[in-house]
């Protein structure tokens, strides 16, 4: 069954089984791994991207549900040369340790901010609910995301980050 | 070439940010299953979904044709491939072992045990016929719980292995404890247990193997926190392949808290699967699967007593435990709850005498081993809790109880009735530093004013010690270790001046990337940028024994510091030569090798580096290059401690308790990155206030695992838990180059007492509840103090 899905910014036309879920056309039809995947029940957030602009697990989207949506992954959303104010926010407060919740935090993070540009540190607490950390215990994660908006206040925008 | 230009800066203690997080932010990150090899088949592991049965029959036939199946695999491949059962990796004094096959022969032991393996074209087709696949169980009689395993009448897990009793182990003078107790002021009981957990790190593990028959090289990438290991016992244990035709790569790994360290029997399975198709093979775990086969922590069921004289001085600590080992024994399974556990026993008290028994029970639930403070968590617990019952016995504040029982700076190095020699340690300031920092007074003076409502206050304020580092070979090859705990490290120069390091230790997120280069750095005096460090793959390094047991920073740290030493030592000799100068009479100063007293003439590592290469001129007899290794063994344990303090905040109408504060003082020595230090110490007590609060790998009495996902398995989330507040004192371990001790665990080991402290404190205070069992869950709390007031209430009626 052919599906054409636009992931950051180019579209890829494929053919899946009816089954296959979005995370897994993203990492294994597109090798886009950055996308994780950390439980079958989704749980873990480890999958998080951005569907049409807004955030969604992605082992709970069927790859033939986003025919013709815009996707972004974690690789869409800067490079190690132009970071998005919160991959530089993951940085500099050390809100990541193994890296394995990092791109769905990242993502999950990202959405909160376009309705949020301020958020409290609950705000952040109660919007990252969806998706477990096993390393930093959350305390960095939640600097992270601030940092992020303080540099997205100063207008620091880099990366992609006028997030569709 | 940034190398001319050597700086000066001490990197060592920085905060900086990681060298390796470029990748991980970006999605760069390449973990075991992001790695295609083409032409790779899938397998899909068959488990019994009972918690012991016999195993009757597979019906292969039921999947062969099934659309893309290329094999199944079950236990008879196993023993006609003559693959060894996995071994365990620490021994006791007539303990008994039950065989461990990679694959189910005629019996599953737990629910998740491996009985067939199907391998096919895609990783779902291999799904679907694991799940059509015919097996013929017999269900037998199962046992969960170690009390009821020990029961006369009780089914016996394995055969071999008469009343499920794996080992008897004890340590202290149980005469001297009874003689304390005899003339003892006062004396509590407590009855403990200690939850099984599951570890969960977030990536789950996966395994990749290739075979080239040209060639007899076998390649395998898996998840693993000590890839040397891994390569040791399966070539030399299990496949019988000569160990170096085996490279065993551990890329990044997603996490792995203990879980990551064992043999487990998916790598052997794919390394036989990839051998018999001709094609490499990859399995990955799925959550559910990891719930059911992930090695799991603690459960422990203890009886602690302490005496004390009628000054309150702590006299005797007794303690008393069954330590369920679940179906088999992996790789330090028997070395946890007795070496790691009752030599820790005595806390940071002197303490006369201390006595520790305990008891290794086999049952059909999931393998017990290390996890995240393995054994020391559970010392911790059994002390704390049993010295804040004390305290209250005595009517005696907590944290001056404690203050006066503290071994003293001067008592250093300091011999326990349990064995170890503690090297160093200075408890009162961590005590001091944390009480102020938490406001402790006026946090009692709030528990007071709150006492009576709805919402009741908890403080706790625990000690902890423990030993990490592991660790002394000899030590603890006397002890039972099958294997050395030294750690190597390889210093390599480039004619250009950059430098890559390689350790024996591996980083699953302990960012050794950044943190080794920082020991390199200040130690060559050049930038940081211009030194890189590789580990996880046995192809590409020496050998060394992994990350566990809080032992990177302290021995893969101290071999990298002595190699380094090797360098500048050889680098040294020849800047004196290219300076025509003794070597005597030339320092290594900022940046530069230059002739004392003449700051003109010098020379760069850049030069020396290149010299060293081009060889053109070189100290008579010397060899060309510049390259050194370690192999570092350190002289005892390390001995991080400190001061952890919770509050808690219960509500009475629905028991629910939230954690409101946390702050806490820890040791580790001299910080080599405070930033990796603090990420260190918060996660460490988010799994702690974890097992404190919500987690509980529940089991049916016959060994149905109640909570295996992630809908019943309540892990914190990132609205459960508040900023944390944290100091450090510094005091360095005497006997390492670096003067560090380890912190990847003191934040576990300290934590889920602290937090259970707390909540007891409240419950004490407002109801006069001893002790209640971990995880506290709205629920549980809500009934004991709705029992405890029904008690009350009838107390005042008669
Ligand atoms: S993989 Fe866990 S929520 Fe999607
Ligand atoms: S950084 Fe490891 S799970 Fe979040």
């Amino acid at each position: 069954m052919n599906v054409t899905v636009n992931v950051n910014g180019k579209p890829y036309t494929r053919d899946v089984e009816a089954r296959t879920l979005l995370v897994h056309f993203l990492r294994e039809d597109l090798l886009l791994t950055g996308t994780h995947v950390g439980c079958d029940t989704s749980q873990c957030g480890a999958c998080t991207v951005h569907v049409n602009g807004e955030a969604v697990k992605s082992c709970t989207v069927l790859a033939v549900q986003a025919d013709g949506m815009d996707v972004k992954t974690i690789e869409g959303m800067g490079t190690p040369g132009d970071l998005h104010p919160l991959q530089t926010g993951f940085w500099e407060k050390h809100g990541l340790q193994c890296g394995y919740c990092t791109p769905g935090m990242i993502m999950a993070s990202a959405e909160l901010l376009k309705h949020n540009a301020n958020p409290s540190e609950e705000e952040i607490r109660y919007h990252l609910e969806g998706n477990y950390c096993r390393c930093t215990g959350y305390h960095n994660i939640v600097k992270a995301v601030q940092h992020a908006a303080e540099i997205m206040a100063q207008g620091g925008q880099s990366g992609q980050a006028a997030d569709d | 070439m940034t190398s001319n230009e050597s700086k000066t800066d001490k990197y060592f203690g920085q905060a900086l940010k990681r060298k390796e997080d470029p990748r991980f932010i970006t999605g760069a990150g390449n973990y075991t299953d992001d790695i295609v090899i083409p032409g790779m088949l899938h397998a899909a592991m068959v488990r019994s979904p009972y918690p012991h049965a016999k195993i009757n029959g597979i019906n292969k036939d039921s999947v062969l044709g099934m659309p893309g199946v290329e094999a199944v695999l079950t236990g008879q491949d196993i023993v006609d491939a003559g693959i060894g059962s996995i071994p365990v990796g620490w021994l006791l004094p007539e303990l008994k072992t039950p065989a461990h096959p990679a694959i189910a022969l005629t019996e599953a032991n737990h629910v998740g045990d491996i009985v067939a393996v199907v391998v096919a074209e895609t990783r779902a087709l291999a799904e679907d016929a694991a799940a059509m696949l015919e097996v013929d169980y017999e269900p037998l009689p199962s046992v969960a719980f170690a009390g009821a395993a020990i029961a006369e009448s009780a089914p016996v897990v394995h055969d071999d292995v008469p009343g499920n009793v794996a080992f008897n182990w004890e340590i202290g003078d149980a005469t001297a404890v009874q003689e304390q107790f005899n003339v003892a002021h006062k004396t509590v009981k407590l009855k403990l247990k200690n939850q099984r957990l599951i570890p969960n790190a977030i990536e789950p593990r996966a395994s990749l193997a290739q075979f080239t028959p040209a060639s007899g090289e076998y390649l395998l990438y898996t998840t693993s926190q000590n890839p040397h290991i891994h390569r040791l016992i399966l070539a030399a244990f299990v496949m019988n392949i000569p160990e170096h035709k085996l490279r065993v790569i551990s890329p990044d790994v997603g996490g792995g808290f203990g879980s990551k360290i064992f043999q487990y029997q998916e790598e052997v399975i794919m390394l036989l699967a990839a051998r018999l198709m001709g094609r490499p093979v990859k399995w990955t775990a799925r959550r559910s699967e990891a719930f059911v086969s992930d090695m799991q922590g603690r459960d422990h069921e203890t009886e602690t007593e302490m005496a004390v004289d009628k000054d309150g001085k702590m006299l005797a600590f007794r303690v008393n435990t069954l330590a369920n080992l679940g179906a088999y024994q992996t790789l330090f399974a028997p070395a946890v709850p007795t070496y790691l556990y009752g030599t820790l026993c005595n806390g940071v008290y002197k303490l006369p005498a201390v006595h520790v028994k305990v008891q290794g029970v086999m049952t059909n639930t999931v393998p017990v081993d290390a996890y995240r403070g393995a054994g020391r968590p559970e010392a911790t617990y059994a002390i704390e809790r049993t010295v804040d019952a004390m305290a209250h016995a005595l009517g005696e504040d907590p944290a001056e109880f404690r203050r006066k029982n503290f071994i003293q700076p001067e008592d250093f190095p300091y011999q326990t009735p349990v064995a170890l020699v503690y090297d160093s340690g200075n408890y009162e300031p961590a005590l001091d530093m944390a009480l102020n920092m938490m406001k402790y007074p006026e946090l009692r003076a709030e528990q007071e004013r709150m006492k009576g409502s709805n919402k009741i206050l908890g403080v706790s304020v625990i000690s902890y010690v423990e030993a990490c580092g592991l660790a002394p070979s000899a030590l603890v090859g006397q002890l039972g270790a099958q294997a050395g705990q030294w750690e190597s490290s390889l210093v390599r120069v480039y004619p250009t001046g950059k430098v890559e390091l390689f350790t024996g230790s591996h980083s699953h997120g302990q960012g050794h990337e950044t943190a080794f280069p920082q020991i390199a750095a200040d130690e060559l005096q050049i930038p940081i940028e211009d030194i890189d460090l590789v580990h996880g793959d046995t192809g590409r390094m020496p050998y060394g024994w992994g990350t566990y047991g809080s032992r990177s920073a302290a021995v893969g740290g101290s071999a990298l510091k002595v190699a380094l030493q090797k360098i500048t030592a050889k680098a040294k000799k020849i800047a004196a030569h290219l300076l025509e100068a003794s070597e005597e009479d030339v320092e290594h100063e900022n940046g530069v090798f230059r002739i004392k007293g003449a700051p003109d003439k010098s020379k760069t590592f850049f030069d020396v580096a290149l010299m060293a290469h081009l060889a053109h001129s070189l100290p008579e007899g010397m060899e060309p290059g510049l390259e050194a290794t370690a192999f570092y063994d350190p002289k005892n344990f390390v001995y991080p401690f400190g001061t952890h303090m919770a509050v808690v905040e219960i509500d009475t109408d629905t028991g629910k308790v939230d954690l409101r504060n946390y702050g806490c003082v820890d040791d580790c020595g001299p910080l080599i990155n405070p930033l990796i230090v603090e990420g260190q110490v918060h996660g460490g007590i988010a799994q702690g206030a974890g097992q404190a609060l919500w987690e509980e790998g529940a089991y049916d009495e016959e060994g149905n695992l109640l909570a295996a996902s992630y809908m019943e398995y309540t892990m914190p989330r990132a609205d459960d838990l508040p900023m944390y507040q944290i100091d450090h004192t510094v005091t360095p371990s005497p006997h390492n180059p670096l003067g560090v001790k380890g912190i990847g665990e003191s934040g576990t080991i300290a934590s889920s007492s602290a937090v259970a402290n707390a909540v007891l404190d409240a419950l004490w205070h407002e109801c006069g509840i001893e002790h209640l069992d971990m995880p506290y869950t709205a629920e549980k709390v809500w009934k004991a103090i709705r029992d405890s007031r029904a008690g009350m209430g009838q107390a005042a009626d008669d």
